[in-house]
């Protein structure tokens, strides 16, 4: 059954990107454990706006975990402590009466923070936008039968199409590095037979914008797997890997 | 019953409904409206409005432009769309990118007229079951370009790269949704928004990268601006640093979807909002059949006063489980009491109501009548829970399938629900009870999806035009496609083509600055409040009227009492609002107060609208007209038109314009999912 807790809450506060930030302390009673974490914040925001504060800015949109608009760095995990869910679909039932919990931005050059606890992820469209699509206009598709695809491929291009974006990958790497997030989308492509014309024009495209950007180099490291929220695997940057070297090669 | 005398006495003391009284009266002047729908048959019309359409050639259209506000299915398909045909493109969203637009919450699938099953689907059976899933409220020419355009969808999105779920043979797989007796829904596991979504996306990045449409995030739309008697602008918010926005264009395009968090708890998005819709309604273009909001069955029901957001479980799930609720009260209380478990209620103490009571759809009846039957057992006193939830019940698919393809059709919805509710679903059954999630009424659009303002189009959920009084399961992917992909590009040309002498506007004309002056005053209005209220807390209160007095089952009484609240809900956000923080800086609470603020010009108009339509037909359900067995009495003599309101003032009275309904390839017949 549900019950009510106390938690105490450090959490990053900072006006612009080139302002200093500092952790503030915050105490909150009467937490339904039935809650999420962010109706928590939303709760916290509504006390703080009873104070007549400024509440604590946070990115939020759908809360069903699909959107990718949520981020939290929660007690040194993005997303929180519970693998394969965003922050949005964390329940306080996780949490125990008494805990400190401890809630930063994304950390990343890539990601500049906007404010608090809300950053730019704009580096992730650009990336998407330097060859993240089938080149094709709306109009003259063929039969969506024609060209049968097997359940195996469809199933794996679907997995890596599951990627949201929310940029945990790059949160979690200590290389600040995007190879998950671009490998999702290049492997998804790379599988089905609609992403052949373009393969290899679009995993140099998307790789030069990524390292324009400055997003740090991978190191195998797999933190980026293991903090996923979609849980997408590794299998996808030796993917990315492969098709970049074929790309190259066939300069 | 009724007891008129006192309604009569609220009736006086309620200004709206003086105002209301009027209309009912026939005091208001009469206007006429023009939903341009082409000549000849149905089947034809689209045909031929596309052989005889003006177009707008190459060379031109590099010289106009056009702002689409939203990036949902409608609104990103529509920007690339428009961007690949060579027009240029200026595109708005409130989140920090096109990709999060709530299309993407959309789990179960979309709607097309393949026929890939051979069990007897065609283009005529999808309009058909639309038109009827809708209860005869909806237009009859744009339903059957949308079933006719929805295969072409399909066939553009696998061209996109969307992986859609396929059979072994490596073709694509479908699977049955409520309201349809074939199986035409294309899905993507139960992220079928997300992938559409995500290829609407992909296409407008491709048209991003060419510099062809132009891309502005965090920025809220706050205001249309008219030049002439067109639409030739917008301003905006830009929503990290306050400033107010100029835009600039030949044409406007709304595509912000619906207005159903005016429930305060809804499946909606946290920023989804009806701002452009009232914003449009200020500057003369019609709202219309407000009152129909779908209420979906399947919901996670409500755990706390805390909560923000309510989450669906996709309808596909209805497929495979049983709706039941205990047969005896004495169950239901033990049940409630925490004495008894599902899972102690042997199968024959168990009402599967809905099989009971609609035979022939049984657990796939339409939304609207799932969500009523959940809460005439739940008001009779056999709700489960918190007495608010009834049981979805998969033992029976588990039986029968056994749990490794139970698992894989539905895994991702029972590890989600698991999550949320800590119980899991494979041992006991789901608990869900309805929640507003999709509004079918919007901004009124002709046959060419224009608002009754020249130059200003609304497309996707924003709209009212496809659903009638209530929306089949994965239509609205389909309607939001539709018209960004295949019905707006076209008739956007036709608007366009002589337009192709007028200069690129530039944001000096006086009307930009007084619309500028009045946004900048609005916003200041609502900073000097300084009450004690945050824009929250107003909005639980205000969805709390709406669901108690405006929600699934509404009476005359329960309107007029309706609107009454909603006015001191009003003058309570207008004497007691605090929103703290400064306007020229990032500030979420001025966002909400905005989007609140409008928010209450849409639920007074949705009361209004339900006390206008003395029926009961799909979603709308007036419980004064209904049958002996407890159905929708629909008033086809009366009500089959679609109520288009325009706004005179803040303070007026809105006017009633009726554009009646024509049925010519479809005898009207009484909605019947028993037989």
């Amino acid at each position: 059954m549900e019950h009510t807790i106390s938690v105490n809450l450090k959490i990053w506060r900072q006006r612009g990107p080139k302002e200093k930030g500092q952790f503030v302390n915050y105490h909150l009673d009467n937490v339904s454990t039935g809650s999420s974490f962010l109706e928590m914040l939303d709760m916290l925001n509504q006390q703080l706006v009873e104070r007549n504060e400024e509440p604590v800015v946070f990115d939020s949109d759908c809360r069903e975990g699909i959107c990718g608009m949520c981020s939290l760095y929660i007690n040194g995990h993005p997303h929180g402590p519970v693998q394969g869910i965003t922050t949005c679909q964390l329940h306080m039932r996780k949490f125990n009466d008494g805990d400190t919990i401890t809630i930063e931005p994304w950390r990343s050059a890539a990601f500049p923070v906007i404010r608090d606890l809300m950053v730019n992820r704009n580096a992730f469209d650009q990336i998407q936008q330097a060859g993240g699509y089938v080149s094709f206009n709306c109009g003259g598709a063929p039969d969506a039968n024609d060209t049968p695809i097997s359940k195996e491929v469809a199933d794996v291009a679907m997995d890596s199409a599951t990627c949201i974006g929310c940029g945990a990958c790059v949160a979690a790497c200590k290389n600040g590095s995007a190879m998950l997030f671009v490998s999702a989308k290049v492997s998804q492509f790379a599988l089905l037979p609609q992403g052949q014309v373009e393969r290899k024009r679009r995993a140099r495209a998307m790789v030069a914008k990524m390292d324009e950007l400055g997003f740090g180099n991978c190191t195998n490291t797999g933190a980026c797997a293991a903090e996923c929220p979609k849980n997408i695997p590794l299998s996808n940057i030796a993917r990315l890997n492969r098709e970049f070297i074929n790309a190259k090669c066939a300069e | 019953m009724i007891d008129m005398k006192k309604l009569e006495g609220m009736i006086d003391s309620s200004p709206i409904m003086k105002d209301f009284a009027d209309i009912e009266t026939g005091n208001m002047p009469e206007y006429t409206i023009d939903s341009k729908i082409p000549e000849g048959p149905v089947a034809e019309k689209w045909t031929n409005y596309k052989a005889h359409q003006k177009l707008v050639n190459p060379a031109n259209k590099r010289n106009l432009d056009i702002i689409v506000v939203g990036t949902g299915l409608a609104g990103a398909s529509a920007a690339s769309t428009l961007g690949e045909m060579g027009f240029n493109v200026y595109n708005f969203c409130i989140q920090d990118s096109p990709r999060r637009a709530h299309s993407i919450a959309a789990q179960g699938g979309i709607n097309a007229a393949k026929n890939y099953q051979n069990d007897g689907d065609s283009v005529y059976r999808l309009f058909y079951d639309t038109v009827k899933g809708g209860d005869f409220r909806s237009r009859e020419a744009n339903v059957y370009r949308l079933a006719e355009v929805s295969n072409n969808i399909i066939d553009q999105c696998v061209a996109q790269g969307v992986p859609f779920a396929r059979e072994y043979g490596g073709l694509l797989a479908n699977r049955s949704f409520g309201g349809a007796q074939v199986s035409r829904t294309f899905y993507a596991k139960g992220q079928t928004g997300q992938q559409l979504l995500l290829g609407a996306y992909a296409s407008l990045n491709r048209q991003i990268n060419k510099g062809q449409v132009r891309s502005f995030n965090r920025r809220e739309m706050l205001d249309v601006v008219i030049i002439d008697g067109r639409a030739r602008g917008i301003i905006v918010r830009n929503l990290v640093t306050g400033e107010i926005e100029r835009y600039a264009a030949h044409a406007v395009v709304l595509a912000t979807g619906g207005y159903g968090r005016a429930f305060f708890l809804s499946t909606n998005a946290m920023g989804c909002n009806g701002s452009a819709a009232v914003q449009a309604f200020k500057k003369g273009a019609y709202l219309a059949n407000l009152a129909f909001t779908q209420i979906h069955p399947t919901c996670i029901p409500v755990h706390g006063e805390d909560q923000s957001k309510l989450t669906l479980m996709s309808e596909s799930l209805r497929n495979d489980g049983r709706i039941w609720v205990p047969k005896k009260k004495e169950d239901a209380e033990a049940i409630r009491a925490g004495k008894l478990k599902p899972t102690d209620i042997p199968d024959e103490d168990r009402d599967f109501y809905l099989e009971r009571r609609y035979p022939a759809f049984g657990n796939l009846c339409p939304r609207d009548i799932a969500s009523r039957a959940a809460k005439e057992r739940c008001d009779a006193g056999y709700g489960v829970g918190t007495g608010n939830a009834v049981y979805l019940d998969f033992k029976y698919a588990i039986e029968r399938l056994g749990e490794d393809v139970v698992r894989d059709r539905y895994g991702n919805l029972f590890d989600m629900y698991q999550m949320i509710s800590d119980d899991n679903p494979y041992h006991t059954p789901m608990m869900i009870f309805p929640a507003s999630h999709y509004t079918m009424g919007g901004i009124w659009v002709d046959y060419e999806l224009q608002t009754s303002v020249k130059g200003l189009f609304a497309i996707g959920e924003c709209n009212f035009s496809d659903h009638g009084a209530n929306r089949l399961g994965a239509s609205a992917l389909m309607q939001g496609l539709a018209d960004g992909y295949f019905v707006l590009p076209y008739t956007m040309q036709n608007y366009l083509s002589d337009q192709i002498k007028v200069p690129h506007f530039t944001t000096d004309h006086p009307e930009f600055d007084k619309a500028e002056k009045a946004v900048r005053e609005r916003i200041e209005k609502l900073m000097n409040i300084k009450g004690t209220k945050s824009p929250d807390e107003i909005h639980k209160r205000l969805g709390h009227v709406m669901w108690n007095l405006v929600g699934m089952g509404r009476t005359l009484q329960s309107l007029v009492k309706a609107t009454e609240e909603i006015e001191e809900v009003r003058k309570e956000f207008y004497t007691d609002l605090r929103v703290v923080g400064s306007a020229d800086d990032l500030n979420t609470e001025l966002e909400k107060a905005l989007r609140l603020e409008d928010f209450l010009v849409i639920a007074k108009m949705m009361a209004i609208d339900a006390l206008n339509r003395n029926e009961s037909c799909g979603a709308h359900f007036r419980e004064e007209y209904q049958t002996a067995d407890g159905e929708a009495a629909r008033n086809d003599k009366d009500y089959m038109y679609v109520s288009c309101w325009k706004y005179t003032g803040d303070t007026e009275k809105p006017i009633l314009i009726k554009e009646p309904l024509k049925y010519e390839a479809i005898q009207v017949q009484t909605r019947n999912y028993k037989s």
